[in-house]
């Protein structure tokens, strides 16, 4: 409170400090998010002349939407595909952070860490030949193991998505390892000792332990990774294009096909509702049961 | 002893071999991009061909203007990141700094970016660079990101912890409060900087979508479009040996950076998690 009077002096500075790095964020942020919202509700489609200046359609886009079998599967798509790699991705994640958090094994860390570098267009290239049938290395890699099922990974309608879930897989889990090597570098080490002394086994002292004090950086890393699951859809451009018949297709590809392939802007509008609201769901979820076990704990 | 020894041993070779994997597609494109290009791949036969030839790396620059994108990205990433460090700094040090009223809910709306990408909003962002007139230039890739959440959060928790008695005392002195910010909050906020700069170029270097909306030709176009309009090609089809070369013209000058500068990448990375 005493600062605050200090500060009175310049009521003007502060506000001038801030207004450049507002300007961007309403301009490309907060407006184009009410736009959208308010775009949604006409009808505005660019290759046919009745409709190229919007027109009203109250809720009409959303129900064609919700009534398009193609959007549900797209909508069911993504979620299949966040709720899949974003636990997969923190999982490993953690367990490559244990491991190379030896300091004997952390000359492997940049091994597990380079595909962070690289771009994801590259690596799906790389990738699409791993998925190739016939002489694909992952296919071989499979058959290592006994694997005999059907070998065209990104034609196959119903393991489309999947590899696509794997290439963003290997090339984010060195990325969200290094957060979890940061927490792991500030456990307190006395706790662990302690636990030792009383007898407590590697398990008890993972789970009682060494989860709940990482989970600041749990929540870190799974708010990064939803965002980033629906927001990378490079490997979809490069890899399946959404094929076959929408099975691999997510969120911001469709909404990027049906703006620039359909040219129907409102319904690309009432997408980007889609699309906001699902990142705010889950994000806001995902810090609610965080800090909900914070309390229980 | 001797049961220790044989553990680490067996130790060092799961990692090996798991590291190994890991690098498999690295290594693999490497190989395969420097295999004479009238050698097929097939069933057994994908690694090293009969002799090792730069004549991928060579078609794939008659190819596509990968000079030019280069010059494009670096262009791309020089105007982002110069700017977000000038518009965070600021911003940063008026929430870490000033009390003022609204700071909390201005502070709140900057912070929506972190959980709406840009990107996501592609249809208005586009009709706004249209408007703006400056569809396919190197500013329309850059211009949207010109404020950033992350940059203004990371250095306002950075400037959190310096002890506020050195500006103030600064203060009394008669500093300006850009010789504050200048001579006290930025040389102690280094590493920070650094860890935002690394992101930010690697997120942007290796970005597609939104470059990939707003430009249309080479003039503009950075790596990772051309890469992708590349791959799309007609008459390279099941070329594996010039995707490769292509993929690693695009990968590899971040790559180069990456491998001379390895720990300071990490680390960067893990501070800006920290926060």
């Amino acid at each position: 409170m005493n600062r605050l009077r200090v500060k009175k002096k310049v009521p003007l500075l502060p506000y001038m400090l801030v207004l450049p790095t507002l300007l961007f964020v309403l301009l490309f942020t907060i407006y184009p998010t009410i736009s959208s919202i308010a775009g949604s509700f006409f009808q505005q489609r660019l290759n046919i002349p009745k409709y190229r200046e919007p027109v009203f359609y109250g809720f009409g886009n959303y129900t064609d939407l919700l009534g398009d079998p193609g959007f549900r599967l797209i909508l069911g798509n993504t979620l299949r595909y966040v709720l899949v790699v974003v636990p997969l991705t923190m999982i490993t994640a953690l367990g490559f952070a244990l491991w190379l958090s030896k300091s004997r094994n952390s000359r492997f860390r940049i091994a597990i860490f380079h595909p962070t570098i690289l771009p994801m267009v590259s690596a799906a290239t790389i990738w699409m030949f791993f998925l190739t049938p016939d002489y694909g290395l992952f296919n071989s890699f499979l058959g290592f193991f006994g694997y005999t099922g059907p070998e065209n990974w990104v034609a196959n309608p119903d393991m489309a998505l999947w590899s696509l879930v794997l290439i963003a897989f290997w090339k984010d889990s060195g990325f969200y390892m290094i957060f979890y090597l940061a927490g792991i570098q500030n456990l307190p080490g006395e706790v662990f000792e302690a636990a030792k002394l009383e007898g407590a086994g590697p398990l008890t002292i993972f789970f009682k332990f060494t989860m709940p004090l990482l989970r600041r950086t749990t929540l870190f890393v799974t708010t990064v990774l939803v965002i980033g699951a629906f927001r990378t859809v490079d490997h979809v451009f490069i890899v399946t294009q959404g094929g076959p018949s929408s099975r691999s297709s997510l969120l911001l590809y469709h909404l990027w096909q049906v703006r620039f392939d359909y040219l129907n802007i409102g319904q690309a509008s009432a997408i980007t509702v889609f699309l906001v609201v699902l990142l705010l769901a889950f994000t806001i979820s995902n810090f609610v049961i965080t800090e909900r076990r914070t309390t229980d704990a | 002893m001797r049961k220790s020894t044989v553990w680490r041993i067996a130790g060092l070779t799961v990692g090996v071999v798991i590291a190994l994997l890991w690098m498999m597609p690295l290594i693999w494109s490497v190989v395969a991009s420097l295999r004479p290009t009238n050698e097929p791949f097939a069933r057994g036969h994908v690694w090293f061909g009969s002799t090792l030839s730069l004549a991928n790396y060579i078609h794939a620059f008659q190819i596509a203007p990968f000079g030019r994108y280069f010059i494009n990205t670096v262009l791309m990433v020089t105007a982002i990141l110069s700017v977000q460090l000038v518009t965070s700094s600021l911003a940063g040090f008026a929430f870490a700094f000033y009390r003022f009223p609204g700071d909390k809910i201005l502070f709140t709306i900057i912070l929506t970016q972190m959980m709406i990408p840009t990107v996501a909003l592609l249809v208005p962002n586009f009709q706004t660079i249209r408007v703006l007139g400056l569809y396919d230039t190197i500013w329309a890739m850059a211009i949207p990101f010109w404020g950033s959440a992350f940059g203004t959060f990371l250095l306002r928790q950075t400037f959190l912890g310096i002890p506020r008695d050195y500006g103030d005392a600064a203060r009394i002195d008669g500093c300006t409060w850009h010789m504050i910010l200048r001579f006290i909050y930025l040389p102690m906020a280094v590493p920070s900087i650094i860890a935002f700069s690394i992101s930010s170029v690697n997120w942007h270097w290796n970005n597609l979508l939104w470059p990939l909306i707003i430009t249309q030709s080479d003039k503009t176009r950075p790596l990772t479009v051309g890469l992708a309009r590349f791959t799309q090609l007609g008459e390279i089809g099941a070329q594996w040996g010039l995707l490769s070369a292509a993929t690693l013209i695009v990968a590899l000058p971040l790559f180069i950076l990456f491998v001379i500068f390895q720990r300071r990448f990490m680390e960067g990375f893990m501070t800006s998690g920290l926060k």
